[in-house]
């Protein structure tokens, strides 16, 4: 062999949080926006997808961006008042509250899952949130849900092989 | 043996209370229609079939089995396997072969626990030496020769075997699962039990050869509000001041539920069971799971829920969500094991070592 190998396998990378951030068309969306233009530089960690409103926010999107590998969700709405359809960002909060007191119940910190009135002028806002957000999940540790479901389901692998070994060559009754 | 030319039946019972195979019983007259039809070739709580008769079966030579109860055990694993391998149309039959039923909530809880609980910490037991039971009574596995009870060629005989099989007890799983995360499941029939006229309905459909798609739950794809004889009492727009507790509130019998507080799964759920729980005068607790186009019950009966509160500030919300202490026993009481964390995260997994007890006690293997 030579002595100057490549090097097949790079460096681990050190974990990095995973944010899923859901903002709102009309308010966040566009603070995000602003962010970017005006060159604003913060955390990249954070993979934005816009609703129209705070409030067509699905908690099944939340339970699936965990599912999924985030390692923590933002939802960023219009200001209580300011919402472009009058109510949508008032249920956003009140699935919010319950959401939050769930998910802490199956086990996931409370900072993970987190609800920021940002309004479409408050790009600053924005850098602000997503930076501090990093930080607390960064502290936080990744939650990882896609191994541990791949974890708690090695308990099924043993039977699962010999019931294989079995179809293949079946046992003697 | 006789070869009867009527279809082949079997029913089992996995992580179950029993209801399930009372529902077939409830057919009451119609259960002679049934058993006319169909030849039952295994049925433990009702008939002396053994496994082994089962596994002496011809593959797929059963028409269908209704399998009942959520898979816990290595045991239950082991079976539903089986059953799979000889059975042409596999059913979950009843909540918790659908999605971990009521015993999926022990989801919530660490193996460990369960085990000390009903082991060692149980008001009327009497355990002082804390005895757990064994998975295997070997007191040494040789290179994995014997992993489920039955050996690998070559196994010599060891003491605990038993006509070259090892004896074992099942494995308590770590993690509540419906059925079909563990094998294929060919067809739903939901309910914590599924009513009498579903279950008559499904299999005559079976029996006639008149079977949806694939992977179809057997039962109307509409939420349950449609289907309820309170519906014309639910306003448009409900706007609730706080959630009531069932026991601490008189029910209108004729309101609807929701519209009078309580918390009322019936948006959430599947109908097909003609609101008989309603019909007594106690909301929905959801048995019959989602729709097809729902894939988390609970998070949407808790997004519906709390959109229907009133408040528009922090403190006046969290008074009025009071009202809903257990999110997770209330709005996942049926499906934790098959949503979408399907567990609480931070649960350990222990590792399966041996235990050592030190000093001149036998050594187990694998003790639960």
């Amino acid at each position: 062999m030579s002595e100057t190998t490549i090097q097949a396998v790079p460096p681990a990378a050190p974990w990095q949080p995973r944010i899923v951030a859901f903002f709102c068309n009309w308010c966040t969306y566009t603070a995000a926006d602003l962010a970017g233009v005006s060159r604003m530089k913060y955390a990249p960690n954070a993979c934005v997808i816009r609703l129209m409103c705070s409030g067509r926010l699905d908690p099944q999107f939340v339970l699936a961006a965990f599912a999924r590998g985030a390692d923590g969700v933002l939802l960023g709405g219009c200001h209580p008042g300011d919402c472009h359809y009058i109510e949508g960002n008032y249920k956003a909060l009140r699935r919010f509250h319950l959401l939050k007191r769930m998910l802490q119940d199956l086990g996931i910190q409370a900072e993970r899952l987190r609800l920021e009135w940002i309004s479409a002028a408050e790009g600053e806002k924005v850098k602000q949130v997503i930076n501090d957000m990093v930080q607390k999940v960064q502290r936080l540790g990744p939650l990882g849900l896609p191994q541990k479901f791949a974890d708690w389901d090695k308990e099924m692998a043993e039977l699962e092989e010999e019931v294989k070994a079995d179809e293949a060559a079946p046992a003697v009754a | 043996m006789s070869t009867s030319s009527k279809p082949k039946i079997a029913f089992y019972w996995c992580a179950s209370c029993g209801g399930c195979e009372e529902a077939v019983v409830d057919l009451a007259e119609d259960i002679l229609g049934v058993v006319e039809a169909v030849d039952i070739v295994f049925w433990p709580v009702a008939m002396d079939f053994k496994y082994h008769d089962v596994r002496a079966m011809p593959d797929k030579s059963i028409v269908a089995t209704l399998l009942n109860g959520a898979i816990r055990s290595s045991e239950q694993e082991e079976m539903a396997h089986l059953l799979r391998r000889k059975s042409q149309y596999l059913i979950a039959y009843g909540a918790c072969a659908h999605l971990g039923g009521i015993p999926g909530l022990a989801n919530q809880f660490p193996r460990e626990q369960i085990l000390q609980f009903n082991y060692e910490q149980a008001p009327t037991l009497v355990n002082e030496s804390k005895v757990r039971p064994q998975t295997r009574w070997l007191e040494q596995d040789r290179q994995g020769a014997l992993t489920s009870g039955r050996p690998r060629k070559g196994a010599a005989a060891e003491p605990g075997m038993k006509d070259g099989e090892a004896l074992t007890l099942p494995d308590l799983r770590h993690v509540v699962r419906a059925l079909d995360q563990v094998v294929e499941v060919d067809y739903y029939i939901p309910g914590c039990p599924p009513t009498p006229a579903l279950t008559k309905a499904a299999v005559g459909a079976l029996l006639a050869g008149k079977l949806p798609a694939k992977g179809s739950v057997l039962a109307p794809d509409i939420a349950l509000c449609q289907q309820c004889p309170r519906v014309d009492s639910k306003p448009p727009d409900l706007s609730l001041e706080e959630f009531k507790r069932p026991h601490l509130t008189l029910a209108d019998a004729e309101k609807c539920l929701l519209a009078q507080g309580l918390v009322c799964l019936g948006p959430a759920t599947r109908g097909g069971c003609e609101a008989v729980c309603i019909k007594g005068n106690m909301p929905c607790t959801g048995c019959f799971g989602p729709t097809s186009r729902v894939k988390d019950q609970g998070a949407k009966i808790l997004s519906c829920l709390a959109s229907t509160l009133a408040a528009k500030e922090d403190q006046p919300i969290e008074k009025g969500l009071a009202g809903i202490p257990d999110p997770v026993g209330t709005f996942y009481r049926y499906g934790l094991p098959s949503s979408l964390l399907r567990r609480k995260v931070d649960l350990p997994l222990e590792p399966q070592t041996p235990a050592n007890d030190g000093g001149d006690a036998p050594k187990t293997v694998k003790p639960l």
